[in-house]
C-alpha cells in the first residue's frame, strides 16, 4: 500500500510538472527575469498546487493518522537560522542560473539530454557536500 | 477578459499546479509525507532514514517513469536546457547543496510547506525566489551569460 501510494504520488508529481511546462527551463527563468520579459506562469502552477494541499493539511488535522496508519509531520519549531537562509539563498542562485529545481530536473532527465543529466548528477553531487557543512538539519519542512 | 484571451501556458500551468498539488496530497493523507523531491531524492544519496528508502525509491522510479512514458507517446517538449554544461554544473551544485541546507525545495517549501503556514517554508520561499531574482538579473543583464 505504501509504496503503491510512493507511485501514483511520484507518477503524479511528474506528470503534474510536464504539463504545467516546469520541465521548460525558459519558463522558469523567466518568471525569474521580473525586470526582463517576465513570464507569470509559475505564479499559476505554484497557486495551483498549493490549493489542494490547503485542503489536504485540514483534513489531516481532523484526523489522527494517515491511511497507512503513520502519525501525520508535525509542524517545525519556527527557527529561522543560518543554515535555512544560506540554504535557501544558494537553491535560488543555482535554480536561476539553470531554470531547474529538484523536481522538474529529476522528471525531465529522460528527454532533458547531456545538459539535463549533468545537472542531476551535479545536484547529486551537492547534496554529498551538504552533509559535510555543519551539524546535521532539523525535521523536514 | 474572455477565456479565448487568458494565454494557455497560464491554463496549463493552473492545471498542472493541481496535478501536483493534488500529489502531495495523495501522499500526505496516504503515507502522511511531505513531497518533497529534494528531500526524497537527498536522503537516498546520503543514506540517511534507510527504513524508508523503499518507498522514496518507488516515488523517485514513478517521477521519472511515468512521464517519461508521456513523452514517449506525445513527444517531448522543449526544455531548453543550457549547452554551458560548466554552467550547469556549477547550478546543480547549489541547488544540491542549498535545498539540502534549507531542508526543502520548491516541492517542499514552496508548496507542502506555505500551504500549512511553516513560517521557516514562507521565509526560504521568499529568500530564494528573492536570490534567483538577483541572481537572474546579475547573470542575464549584468554578466550577459544567459
Amino acid at each position: 500500500m505504501r509504496h503503491l501510494v510512493s507511485a501514483i504520488s511520484g507518477g503524479l508529481f511528474g506528470l503534474g510538472l510536464l504539463i504545467s511546462g516546469m520541465t521548460d527551463t525558459a519558463k522558469v527563468q523567466g518568471w525569474l527575469d521580473l525586470f526582463g520579459q517576465w513570464d507569470p506562469t509559475l505564479a499559476f502552477v505554484l497557486g495551483g498546487a498549493i490549493l489542494p494541499m490547503l485542503l489536504a493539511w485540514r483534513v489531516a488535522a481532523r484526523r489522527k493518522v494517515s491511511v497507512v496508519g503513520d502519525a501525520f509531520p508535525t509542524m517545525p519549531e519556527p527557527l529561522i537560522d543560518g543554515r535555512l537562509l544560506t540554504g535557501s539563498v544558494l537553491f535560488g542562485a543555482g535554480w536561476a542560473l539553470a531554470g531547474f529545481c529538484p523536481g522538474p530536473a529529476i522528471a525531465s532527465v529522460t528527454w532533458g539530454g547531456l545538459g539535463g543529466v549533468v545537472f542531476v548528477i551535479a545536484m547529486i553531487g551537492g547534496m554529498v557536500l551538504s552533509t559535510f557543512v555543519g551539524k546535521r538539519r532539523l525535521a523536514a519542512a | 477578459m474572455s477565456l479565448s484571451s487568458i494565454p494557455s501556458d497560464w491554463i496549463l500551468g493552473l492545471a498542472g499546479g493541481l496535478v501536483i498539488g493534488l500529489s502531495a496530497a495523495i501522499l500526505l493523507l496516504g503515507n502522511a509525507r511531505i513531497l518533497g523531491a529534494s528531500g526524497i531524492l537527498g536522503s537516498i544519496v546520503e543514506g540517511s532514514e534507510p527504513d524508508s528508502a523503499t518507498e522514496r525509491l518507488w516515488f523517485l522510479g514513478a517521477l521519472i517513469g511515468v512521464p517519461g512514458i508521456a513523452v514517449l507517446i506525445f513527444g517531448a517538449p522543449q526544455t531548453n536546457v543550457s549547452g554551458d554544461l560548466p554552467l550547469l554544473v556549477l547550478a546543480g551544485v547549489l541547488v544540491g547543496l542549498g535545498t539540502r541546507l534549507a531542508n526543502g525545495c520548491t516541492s517542499g517549501h514552496g508548496v507542502c510547506g506555505m500551504s500549512r503556514f511553516s513560517w521557516r517554508s514562507i521565509v526560504s520561499t521568499l529568500v530564494y525566489l528573492a536570490a534567483g531574482i538577483v541572481v537572474m538579473f546579475v547573470a542575464r543583464n549584468i554578466l550577459g551569460v544567459l
